[in-house]
């Protein structure tokens, strides 16, 4: 039988090595960020069909949308991704473990304010001028059928984005738990490595969901 | 622990100490990460469904033998195949064999101590019960009456049934299926016992990876177009009525896009277990053993491009009907080689007879048969006459009961032992097995012939002129009815009053053969070290013994 | 008991194989489905034999019997492969070509419009008459379907003429058929459409061309479709901005069927049935260039019957100065 006192914390025993762990948990994380993009993809590819068939009604819908905020929240993302591989890299240099802890708190932070952005400055406000279908819709106007269709894959599209960030906060808060702990070290810090991927992936939707919901039609002076 | 062939003169010994029993207690159960109990929750769960669906089927089949309907009004009729449906597809033959026969085996063909992550395994399994349950509440508290597929307007603006609680049944379930999909591919890239290459695994293994590349990949399409369907239905909001702009086929190009794949979800792991079973009962290796390998594959890649044929008659562009069918017929070509291959396997080999092989054998015949009449349906003249009718229905339940459904049979039967360390009857199984096949046909040949003379499917009543064929598929479903509840009760019955099995009853290849029935829950006392190819059956070469005796002569 | 035996094969003796045929693409579609059920049964008894065959000759006689090692020649794997897949050639190529045909309607073809609602159909003759759930056409004569939904989606679907499209809501869709066999045959719907989508049916009457004149004449005298639009196109005020010259607020529509127009979005659509739908309900879509978009939209105002016949009045404007160019 295999020598326990050589395993780190945290090695499943349906593995005959680490190694062996570390590659299934990184082949799970990308197969499972596969299926994200097809989820996702499904969405995008439903988006992108109605974007042709009501480009006129898109434009004017997407005109609704602040772009301060959705630019602001990019950086802010694209920061948290920073922390976040820093985060890593601190484990894996073997740093202490209030540095990580830092890092990642500060990839909440961040996360938290994306949300905090979006709730508070863009879809309160879509409430409050009645711009959510379903929920708050004030029709008439220049209110075409297709502005409501692009108001629709609005919310739907960032909302699942949302509520992947929102676990990705949970994601976040457990690692914390567990670095503080002192379950990571310069020879396993695994799940800091694959759930750094996902909060990446999550990331990288929002990059393609901004230019594709905020931007089109562009923006000229006077406009 | 004693690995040795079970000795005619000494009845073999069941191990004292097995996964069965090892803890007891319905929270060890509940709990458990061993990927062996956790296939019979499953096995457990998907045989509830199957009685449900079955149950629908049967209510149906009643109805039908008079043309203004027996039982029904049309609204309940159509509540009836709809449930039947969504039950059948998503709740018993997408996970069903997978789920029972591939969380219990792969781990045990591949050599390891369980699946790269037993966690996710026991919540897939959660997921799976919690999407059932919500099905099975808007079953029971009404209904859904749009068809398995769902297709708006209808669905969306029109019916007045659970559409929302069934909706997000099948989406949460579709969770399991991608879990489980994950931890199939990743169990076997990674944990493959040394020695273990991959043209070393046995087919079924090939066919669960490749129906598990279907899993990752087509189900979260079916799981965001059930989540807008559901989203119009609550908001009220039209993403597929035309009225506003929506687009009704869109919807179906997305149903479609999973749905078609799903077929092959649910095939694929039935081709996996008939080459287990034909080179088990022939004791000779699998002809062509790349061949089958390579066919599981393609028809996984190519199952993803195909799924137009299944909206030729919607008024779609001529040239996107001639490309689907192109690629239709190409879809054709792996499955034919695979039942070249089987049939060739037989020839020299050393046959015999027990019910899992005739389940094989019969799998063979139909799904040749259904797989043949899928042509009719990928050639674009023949399919504007036959979409919608019930040619449909027969092709469909020709491949998914008497193919996929008996390959299924067939792998509870051949891995029982293993499973539950006795055997069962096998004259019962037999009779069982023949029972199936002939109900079977009798209940959906003269719906080839119902479809052709134009009698479309989902009818609650119909033309007096169909009524004889009618009859005649209603009087084999009660047969066949009949065929699935004797295996149920000899089954249980073996659980305990059957002969012990041993570790190798069938004398086959395979490392699962090579440990204790039942096995313990770590399945290897020490992680095996393979050498050998797959089907590794000893065979004579005919030029060093052409006068042997026992050398089958051409 | 004996005397059953006889009266029950006589009743599956009444069964009949294949639907009527009673079009002019029936018995082409019935030689491809032959030789489709032909090459299964060759191919399923073939299965059936070896297998048959291989059970008896290779049963195991003795427990402990080895068999003789079989291997797999590369020859034999590709001709099981390239064969099956010739077949699968020959017959997409027949079956597209039949295809390709069918679904073009020969440019003589009488116009019939379809209204699919649940749980009927509607028929609408050019001339004017109107049926529900059955279709009067003569024999011998090209006949198109233009076909639209008011609910649901539906099929249309003609099994003695193996014809079948489905019928959908929000735009257009068309069938062609020539009938070759005077006789009545059914007509169903195909498509799930809810309750009482199995009584959504009814019959196609083919009739000599004296017999139909004589049903055409019989009927109350009711004016053509494009008469009735034309009424329409007055009450709905659509004449006080669309003047035959074209110096009003809107572009005039003489002529305007079946050419292509660029539209204010930049994209170039073909005029046709759906487009002209597609203007009337949400105009601002397909507004041109040159002209304010100020139309209303008759969403909820018009029903299916007024949107055929504003579109055949349409259809009809400067029809006279097309034949004649």
């Amino acid at each position: 039988m295999a020598v326990h006192s050589t395993h780190p914390p945290g090695f499943a025993h349906q593995f005959e090595t680490v190694e062996q762990q570390r590659e299934a948990g990184h082949l799970g994380m990308w197969i499972f960020l596969a299926t994200e993009i097809l989820f996702f993809g499904g969405m995008f590819t439903a988006y992108v069909v109605y974007r042709a068939l009501h480009l006129p009604s898109f434009i004017l819908g997407s005109h609704e949308l602040l772009v301060k905020f959705g630019a602001t929240n990019t950086a802010v993302l694209i920061c948290s991704s920073l922390t976040m591989a820093l985060a890593i890299r601190t484990a894996q240099t073997g740093g202490s473990k209030g540095t990580i802890i830092v890092w990642l708190l500060l990839t909440m932070a961040l996360g938290a304010a994306f949300l905090g952005i979006k709730l508070r400055y863009e879809w309160y406000r879509d409430y409050v001028e009645g711009l959510i279908p379903g929920v708050s819709w004030l029709s008439g106007g220049t209110h075409t059928p297709g502005v409501k269709m692009f108001m629709c894959f609005y919310f739907f599209m960032t909302g699942l984005h949302a509520l992947h960030m929102v676990v990705g906060l949970g994601i976040l808060t457990v690692l914390v738990v567990m670095t503080a702990r002192n379950r990571f070290s310069a020879e396993y810090y695994a799940p800091l490595e694959i759930s750094g991927l996902y909060w990446h992936f999550v990331d990288i939707v929002w990059i393609f969901l901004f230019p594709l919901l905020y931007l089109i039609g562009g923006r000229y002076p006077g406009s | 622990m004693s690995t040795a062939t079970a000795d005619l003169h000494q009845a073999p010994a069941e191990p004292a100490v097995n996964y069965l029993n090892a803890s007891y207690g319905i929270k060890s159960w509940l709990l458990t990460l061993d990927h062996k109990r956790i296939g019979l929750l499953y096995l457990a769960s998907i045989t509830v469904m199957f009685v449900v669906g079955g149950v629908a089927a049967t209510l149906m089949r009643l109805h039908l033998v008079e043309p203004q309907g027996a039982l029904f009004e049309p609204e309940t009729y159509n509540k009836m195949f709809s449930t039947h449906g969504i039950i059948m597809v998503f709740f018993f033959l997408v996970p069903s064999i997978p789920a029972t026969l591939g969380n219990f085996l792969i781990p045990l063909m591949i050599g390891a101590r369980d699946v790269a992550f037993p966690k996710l395994n026991l919540m897939s399994w959660y997921i799976f019960m919690t999407g059932s349950a919500l099905a099975l509440y808007g079953t029971i508290s009404g209904g859904v009456d749009t068809g398995w597929t769902f297709y708006p307007p209808y669905s969306s603006l029109y019916s007045e049934t659970h559409v929302v609680a069934v909706a997000l049944g099948i989406f949460i379930a579709g969770f399991s299926s991608i879990l489980t999909g994950l931890n199939f591919i990743v169990t076997i890239h990674k944990m493959r016992a040394p020695g273990m290459t991959w043209f070393r695994l046995p087919l079924f293994i090939w066919a669960l990876y490749a129906t598990s590349l279907i899993f990752v990949l087509g189900t979260p399409v079916i799981a965001i177009t059930v989540f807008l369907l559901g989203l119009e239905r609550l908001l009220h909001v039209g993403i597929f009525d035309p009225a506003v702009g929506g687009d009704p086929l869109l919807f179906q190009h997305m149903f479609w896009f999973y749905s078609h794949p799903a077929v092959y979800i649910m095939i694929l792991p039935g081709m996996g277990v008939i080459s287990e079973l034909i080179t088990a009962f022939s004791r000779k290796k699998i002809f062509g053993y790349s061949f089958v390998a390579f066919s599981s594959l393609s028809i996984a890649v190519i199952s993803f491009i195909v799924w137009g044929h299944h909206m030729f008659v919607t008024g779609q562009a001529i040239y996107a009907g001639l490309v689907f069918s192109v690629l239709s017929f190409l879809v054709a070509i792996p499955s034919a080689v695979k039942v070249f291959n089987w049939t060739a396997t037989l020839y020299r080999g050393s046959i015999s007879y027990e019910a899992p092989m005739l389940y094989a054998l019969g799998f063979i015949g139909l799904f040749t048969i259904g797989g043949l009449t899928g042509l009719f349906l990928a050639s674009l003249a023949t399919d504007v006459h036959l979409n919608g009718t019930y040619f449909i229905v027969a092709h469909f339940h020709y491949i998914m009961v008497g193919g996929a459904v008996m390959a299924y049979l067939g792998g509870i039967h051949f891995w029982w032992p293993k499973i539950s360390g006795r055997m069962y009857p096998d004259m019962w199984a037999r009779i069982s097995a023949a029972i199936i096949f002939l109900g079977f046909n009798l209940t959906f040949f003269p719906q080839f012939m119902l479809g052709y003379l134009g009698m479309p499917r989902r009818y609650a009543i119909y033309p007096a002129e169909f009524q004889v064929l009618n009859v005649l598929s209603s009087a084999g479903a009660s047969i066949l009815g009949i065929g699935y509840v004797i295996p149920l009760i000899y089954l249980t019955w073996s659980m305990r009053y059957g002969p012990v099995a041993g570790p190798n009853p069938w004398k086959a290849k395979g490392l699962e053969w090579t440990i204790p029935s039942p096995p313990p829950t770590e399945n290897f006392e020490k992680i095996p070290i393979v050498t050998e190819p797959a089907y590794n059956y000893p065979a004579i070469e005919a030029h060093d013994y052409p006068d042997a005796p026992g050398v089958a002569r051409v | 008991m004996m005397g059953l035996l006889p009266s029950g094969f006589g009743v599956l003796a009444t069964v009949p194989f294949q639907p009527p045929a009673a079009s002019s693409i029936a018995e082409n579609v019935d030689q491809l489905y032959l030789v489709l059920s032909g090459i299964t049964a060759f191919f399923t008894v073939l299965i059936f034999s070896i297998i048959f065959v291989f059970m008896v000759k290779y049963r195991r006689r003795k427990e402990d019997e080895t068999p003789v090692s079989t291997h797999t020649p590369l020859v034999v794997e590709l001709t099981w492969t390239i064969i099956p897949s010739l077949i699968c050639a020959v017959l997409f190529v027949w079956s597209a070509a039949l295809y390709v045909q069918n679904g073009r309607p020969p440019a003589s073809s009488t116009e019939v419009f379809v209204i699919g609602k649940q749980w009927m159909w509607h028929l609408q003759h050019p001339e004017g008459p109107r049926e529900i759930n059955e279709l009067h056409v003569p024999v011998g004569v090209p006949i198109k379907l233009t076909m639209t939904s008011q609910d649901v989606i539906h099929d249309f679907y003609i099994p003695a003429f193996r014809i079948k499209k489905d019928v959908l809501p929000g735009r257009f869709t068309s069938l062609w058929f020539q009938a070759t066999e005077t006789g009545t045959y059914h007509l169903f719907c195909a498509q799930y459409c809810g309750t009482n989508h199995s009584e959504m049916i009814g019959w196609v009457y083919v009739m000599t061309p004296t017999d139909y004149a004589n049903w055409l004449a019989g009927g109350e005298k009711a004016e053509s479709l494009a008469q009735l639009g034309e009424r329409l196109f007055s009450q709905y005020g659509c004449d006080n901005c669309h003047v035959p010259e074209g110096n009003g607020r809107a572009p005039s529509l003489v002529g305007v069927y079946g050419k292509p127009e660029k539209l204010q979005s930049g994209e170039t659509r073909v005029v046709d049935e759906s487009l002209i739908q597609q203007a009337i309900l949400t105009p601002n879509s397909v507004h041109l260039p040159n002209y304010q978009p100020v139309m209303p939209t008759y969403q909820g105002q018009i029903d299916s019957d007024q949107m055929l016949e504003l579109i055949a009045y349409v259809k009809s404007l400067g029809s006279e100065e097309r034949n004649g160019k």
